[in-house]
């Protein structure tokens, strides 16, 4: 690995973690809930290299560690998400019609 | 086109999708279709890094249905209530992904550089930590493990020493990592460890503090990954994360007035605090039809719940009474407590379910504002976020913590089993106060005898 390439990817860590902390801060605590789950499931980013060394394994143990590592990284994006809109559906406005 | 642009492109655009999607969580109209947002983001990055070329399938799509299945089964059973530890599992699954990443990248190129030696180390000791330490978390919620902090002597000097194991393994394992198998695993065995440890302390009344900063870890475990394989995308998806957990974990020791050095290392609760003698006065109880003249003449009601209200199901109840109370013209409010529930929002979350509609769920700044104009507030289930000894007794334990200033209003009811002192183990000064009416018994049952009041009150 190249020393300017890492340096070149640590600037993008940084930059990233600034605007997470302008976009997170603006979440009202009635959402950090759903925040969290969330963010599990953007994390479950890590499908990106499980899928590559699944995908490229030479040896059984690699293809081993590479195909848990799908499992694992999938459970985080589908379970993610899912219970994140599980939970936002929840949310709703005051209901308008018809009041006595 | 060159089919690298083209996934990199795919990269950036779903890096746009995750930023988008987390920007409109800012307003619960606009979230469900930021979490829909985001979730096209990761389809896209999945989508790109399929096209990689010379990829094998078969294995993938193995590991995608079974992911897939588990995923959607726990996201359709977890029931409200359990979202914390539904949460503590994920933010496990998601570290130990990135663990099994970092080793297959390993195994597949033993013979690696100095600089990618490092960054294998990195995200195997992150991945490791989240993953065993959100375990036990998830042991702590679901009282699978004893909710007390778990101490022992010499705790400390042994976890200095795992981390000096620990950056002795990394040192190296930097300084020659082709084929060191051997220090690997160890660096993989103390990491498991650590995990471990360094949960095993914390109390389960600050399981908020440390979901959230696990949930920071294992995005922090995703960008250390990223720095493995040279990839943006994961570095961006990552920090955003871990920039939210950051946040989240700052917000929740800043609800307990708590340090998270404090939090980490000293054990709250193992020690009992000494019981202050609380002031003596007279507690003044209150009669279900005499709290039903007062709330059928009140203007304005605030509910206050804690957890108490969630675990007995009584939000049901609660949303149904307010529904009595609001055809009668009275303005419901709930203000909810930053650390009220196990995890960030919880409460918000099971209030919501309960069809209590979000703009009237107020955060604790907000109705602090105006909570002298308000005519009623009836503490359910909550305790030591409402003690009013956080701004006036400097003995108190819990003095300094932010509270919901409940005794401002001008009638306060509290429901409440007995008078028992709060998770803290401290005694209530509000229970004492002029204004202050105490409707003992179950919480659940004293809410549904006032919505029986309320009906017989309006049939005559």
């Amino acid at each position: 690995m190249d020393a300017t390439i890492l340096a070149y990817v640590f600037l993008v860590f940084v930059l990233s973690l600034f605007l997470g902390v302008e976009l997170i801060s603006k979440v009202p605590s009635i959402l950090h809930t759903p925040l969290m789950s969330a963010s599990n499931a953007i994390s479950g980013i890590t499908i990106v290299g499980a899928l590559v060394s699944a995908g490229t394994a030479e040896s059984k143990f690699s293809l081993f560690l590479g195909t848990l590592a799908v499992i694992f990284a999938m459970i985080n994006v589908v379970g993610g998400y899912l219970v994140t809109d599980r939970m936002l559906a929840m949310f709703k406005k005051k209901e308008t019609a018809g009041k006595p | 086109m060159n089919l690298n642009i083209l996934i990199d492109i795919f990269y950036i655009l779903a890096a746009i999708l995750f930023a988008l999607g987390l920007r409109m969580l800012n307003s619960p109209a606009t979230a469900r279709k930021g979490n829909l947002f985001s979730a096209v983001g990761m389809l896209l990055a999945i989508v790109a890094t399929l096209l990689v070329k010379g990829l094998s399938f078969q294995w993938i799509i193995v590991g995608a249905v079974i992911g897939t299945a588990l995923g959607i089964f726990a996201a359709q059973r977890v029931a409200m209530t359990a979202m914390p530890e539904m949460v503590a599992l994920l933010n496990g699954s998601g570290g130990l992904a990135s663990l099994l990443v970092a080793s297959a990248v390993y195994h597949h190129h033993p013979e690696s550089g100095a600089l990618t030696a490092l960054t294998i180390f990195l995200s195997v000791l992150i991945g490791g930590v989240t993953f065993t330490g959100s375990l036990v978390a998830w042991g702590k919620l679901s009282e699978k493990l004893p909710g007390k902090p778990i101490l022992y002597p010499g705790q400390q000097i042994g976890n200095i020493a795992l981390l000096i194991a620990l950056l002795t393994c990394g040192i190296l394992f930097t300084l020659n990592p082709a084929g060191n198998y051997p220090i690997f695993l160890l660096s993989i065995l103390f990491s498991l460890i650590l995990g471990v440890l360094v949960v095993i302390p914390i109390g389960g009344a600050d399981m908020p503090v440390v979901i959230s900063l696990l949930n920071s870890y294992s995005g922090l475990a995703a960008c250390a990954t990223g720095f493995v394989i040279l990839n943006n995308i994961l570095i961006v998806a990552g920090a955003l994360v871990g920039a939210s957990g950051i946040i989240l974990t700052q917000i929740m020791c800043k609800a307990m007035n708590r340090s998270l050095s404090h939090v980490l290392f000293s054990g709250f609760g193992a020690v009992p605090h000494p019981r202050t003698e609380g002031p003596h006065g007279e507690v003044k109880a209150l009669s279900i039809a005499d709290a039903y003249f007062i709330l059928e003449a009140a203007r304005s009601v605030v509910f206050v719940p804690g957890y108490g209200m969630a675990v007995a199901q009584a939000q049901y109840a609660v949303r149904e009474l307010a529904k009595l109370l609001e055809a009668n013209g009275t303005e419901v409010r709930y203000a909810i407590h930053p650390v009220a529930g196990r995890m960030p929002g919880h409460m918000n979350v099971l209030l919501a379910e309960a069809n209590v509609p979000y703009e009237q769920l107020v955060e604790m700044d907000a109705i602090n504002r105006i909570m002298e104009t308000l005519d009623v507030a009836i503490v359910i289930g909550a305790n030591d976020v409402v003690n009013p000894a956080a701004r006036n007794d400097k003995s108190s334990p819990i003095y300094g913590m932010p509270i919901i200033n409940v005794d401002k209003a001008k009638t306060v009811f509290v429901m409440k089993r007995s008078l028992g002192a709060g998770f803290a183990g401290v005694q209530n000064d509000l229970f004492y106060y002029e204004n202050t009416r105490m409707i003992l018994g179950d919480a659940k049952q004293s809410v549904q005898n006032l919505i029986a009041e309320f009906k017989a009150g309006r049939s005559t």
